[in-house]
């Protein structure tokens, strides 16, 4: 038996917020991701596996808007969304730590964590004094020995930079969360950390897609895991139906075992 | 948190807490930009050597105010340069663009508008400027639509920009010089009827004092509002005392820099005063073009400091993929900034034709090397994301106090030229140490 994700009560499996259908991107004659298809439940944590250039920050920026799709569909909470940019994305509420953060390294905390969607005053001027109040609340949250908050980011070290993209990420009620190797740039006790978030903010009803190298997280942290190889969905899995072996075996060869669901990136057995 | 008047003196996160001296105390508890302090100390320091290898000929009234008037328009157009370098673009075309607004302002006032509602109508500066400042808007924007759409390089694009305006200038009136200017307009351009005189430069002066006290207080109350650590008393005290008391000296020297005797004698004769045996003292007060360009500044440092646009300016100057995928339309703000730099183009021309009484086809020639030279020398970092509208106008100031210090000096233009290079390089290797350092 696996071991079952204390908070897997929470996913609503009835209720899917994301279908991904047949979505593909290709850069230049290469098919970046091709025709892959990925759906998600409330409060669920679905773990995206793969090698690098497996196609997995790519498939995921189709969702976030950083690139847009060539084809396929995107339905959110069962309706079809267009997702060309990533304010789009911001406005179904879904939101992406993004592997190399994506913070303005020159600006401080707060301005990162309210970049594209500043508080204003009645004046419409930036209104930096309630950010900042906003940003020690929520960092306080996230990270309570946090204090450099009038440095810019640059200044930071990569666990507390990491902790700012995180707390942009939930800073605004976000109801899809997109993790893309969270954990990379954090050290043991940082990376548990992150772990006690993802599972505090799944018991919100908060579904997550989370990519990550980490098998030993992803069996952790997620209810199902999904496989991309080459560009293509090999399969997904409910974790307590495979072994970590199977999923390696899904990772590197493309096998695709009797307890997941296979996409077209399976490898034939005959 | 209770304990207001030490939270900010302590070192951030705890460290290094020995390691303070009372110097560095000083300049924590004001939150001073110790870069700037160190500009207007170099600036200082080159007013002195002219000053005493001048014998005593440059730090006077009439020197400084003279050169507060040269500075203006490059100290405009650095305000517009200082967003564009700090979203790792460049402008080479404003001293082209400005030309063309300036000889289209030219024709515009000299001959377009007295032919449509008289010559020296009250309403043909007003027209003139506002015409000219669209104008400079849609030429800032077709550049900023080629760089950001269409996604040619800044440099390229404005290098094209640079010999097309040139060009289309001297097609406006094939190369005649236009002059002279409309009366009114003339007085953007400085001159003893061109200045505020001593009573209206006061009451900038106390309009300035006022500014500085109450924007220290609101910061403190806001502050408050959010019990967020305060600077202690004493060091808003040394602010607001320093603040005002700049603001007083340097309207002290413009009220006594007096006008001409050549110039009172015509002003007395046209308004029937009788001047007494000792002559009047009639002092000229803040030139309008200078009164101009602070008025500039306080703008765009308004815009690059409180507003969504500068935020997004700063954070796509730091890391524009990070802009991007954080939803800002970082396209538009690109083109934002290049029409607002031709609109300040066209303020400064209107200035620039305004002094010389005269819009020729050399107008602005090699200005966007001063511009960018004064951004860069104002601190702000061509790979992007650090500048201040300030640091610029100041940069703006230190070019024209060398320039202006060797006239005095009777150096050779050309030795002009060369020394004016090496202290462009020498401002950037000496910040760059200095960053590296604080960093």
């Amino acid at each position: 038996m696996q071991n079952q994700s204390p908070t897997a009560s929470a996913v609503d499996s009835t209720k899917k917020v994301i279908e991904m259908n047949d979505c593909s991107i290709s850069f230049g004659g290469i098919h970046a991701v091709d025709h892959a298809s990925l759906d998600l439940h409330q409060g669920e944590v679905v773990a995206l596996l793969g090698h690098n250039g497996a196609g997995k920050s790519t498939f995921i920026k189709l969702l976030s808007g950083a690139y847009k799709r060539d084809s396929g569909t995107i339905r959110v909470r069962g309706e079809e969304a267009t997702i060309n940019n990533p304010r789009d994305a911001k406005a179904y509420g879904i939101e992406t730590i993004y592997q190399t953060l994506a913070l303005a390294d020159n600006v401080d905390t707060a301005a990162n964590l309210f970049l594209g969607r500043e508080l204003r005053t009645v004046w419409g001027t930036l209104d930096d004094i309630a950010m900042e109040a906003k940003a020690r609340e929520v960092m306080g949250r996230l990270n309570p020995r946090f204090e450099r908050f009038k440095e810019p980011v640059m200044a930071l070290s990569g666990g507390q930079r990491q902790s700012v993209a995180i707390a942009r990420a939930i800073l605004f009620n976000a109801q899809i969360l997109i993790m893309d190797e969270p954990t990379a740039a954090l050290g043991p006790q940082e990376t548990a950390q992150v772990g006690e978030l993802i599972k505090q903010l799944k018991t919100q009803g908060i579904s997550i897609f989370l990519i990550s190298h980490d098998i030993e997280d992803v069996f952790e942290l997620a209810d199902r895991v999904a496989v991309m190889k080459n560009g293509q969905m090999v399969g997904s899995a409910p974790v307590n139906a495979v072994t970590k072996d199977e999923v390696l075996g899904m990772i590197i060869l493309g096998k695709c075992p009797p307890g997941a669901t296979p996409g077209p990136g399976a490898m034939q057995e005959d | 948190m209770t304990d207001k008047s030490n939270v900010t003196t302590s070192a951030p996160d705890g460290a290094r807490q020995s390691e303070v001296s009372a110097i560095t105390r000083f300049f924590r508890a004001t939150e001073v930009d110790t870069r700037m302090l160190g500009m207007l100390g170099a600036l200082l320091l080159i007013w002195i050597v002219f000053h005493i290898f001048s014998e005593g000929r440059f730090l006077t009234p009439r020197n400084l105010w003279n050169l507060s008037v040269q500075t203006s328009s490059v100290a405009i157009m650095s305000t517009g340069m200082v967003l564009i370098i700090v979203t790792r673009h460049i402008d080479l075309s404003v001293g082209s663009i400005l030309g063309f607004v300036a000889m289209v302002m030219g024709v515009m006032q000299t001959i377009t508008l007295p032919s449509l509602i008289g010559l020296e109508s009250p309403y043909i500066w007003v027209i003139t400027l506002a015409t000219g400042i669209v104008i400079g808007g849609i030429i800032g924007g077709l550049h900023g639509y080629v760089i950001a759409y269409l996604t040619v390089p800044a440099f390229i694009v404005t290098l094209g920009g640079l010999l097309v305006w040139r060009g289309a200038s001297w097609w406006v009136t094939t190369g005649q010089t236009i002059a002279p200017m409309d009366t009114t307009f003339r007085l953007m351009g400085g001159g003893p009827y061109g200045s505020i005189g001593a009573f209206w430069s006061w009451v900038v002066a106390a309009i300035a004092c006022v500014g500085i006290v109450l924007m220290i207080f609101s910061g403190r109350r806001n502050r408050k509002r959010f019990n967020f650590p305060l600077r202690p008393l004493w060091a808003e005290l040394t602010l607001v005392t320093v603040g005002c008391g700049a603001v007083l000296g340097a309207i002290a020297i413009a009220n006594s820099y007096p006008w001409p005797k050549g110039i009172i004698k015509r002003y007395a004769a046209s308004n029937n005063i009788e001047v007494p045996e000792g002559g009047i003292f009639i002092a000229h007060g803040i030139a309008i073009p200078v009164l101009i360009a602070i008025c500039v500044g306080i703008v765009m440092s308004f815009i690059a400091n409180r507003t969504r646009f500068g935020r997004y300016v700063f954070a796509m100057g730091g890391n524009p993929e990070a802009a991007e995928l954080a939803g800002i339309n970082t396209r538009w703000v690109t083109m934002k900034i290049f029409i607002l730099m031709g609109m300040l183009c066209a303020i400064a021309g209107s200035i620039s034709i305004a002094r010389l009484n005269a819009a020729t086809n050399a107008q602005g020639v090699l200005d966007e090397l001063l511009v960018i030279a004064a951004a860069v020398i104002g601190g702000t970092s061509l790979s992007g994301g650090i500048g201040t509208i300030a640091g610029a106008m100041i940069g703006a100031v230190v070019m024209q106090s060398l320039q202006s210090g060797m006239v005095l000096l009777g150096v050779d233009a050309p030795f002009q030229n060369i020394v004016v290079g090496i202290v462009l390089v020498l401002a950037v290797w000496l910040d760059g140490q200095y960053r590296r350092r604080s960093v």
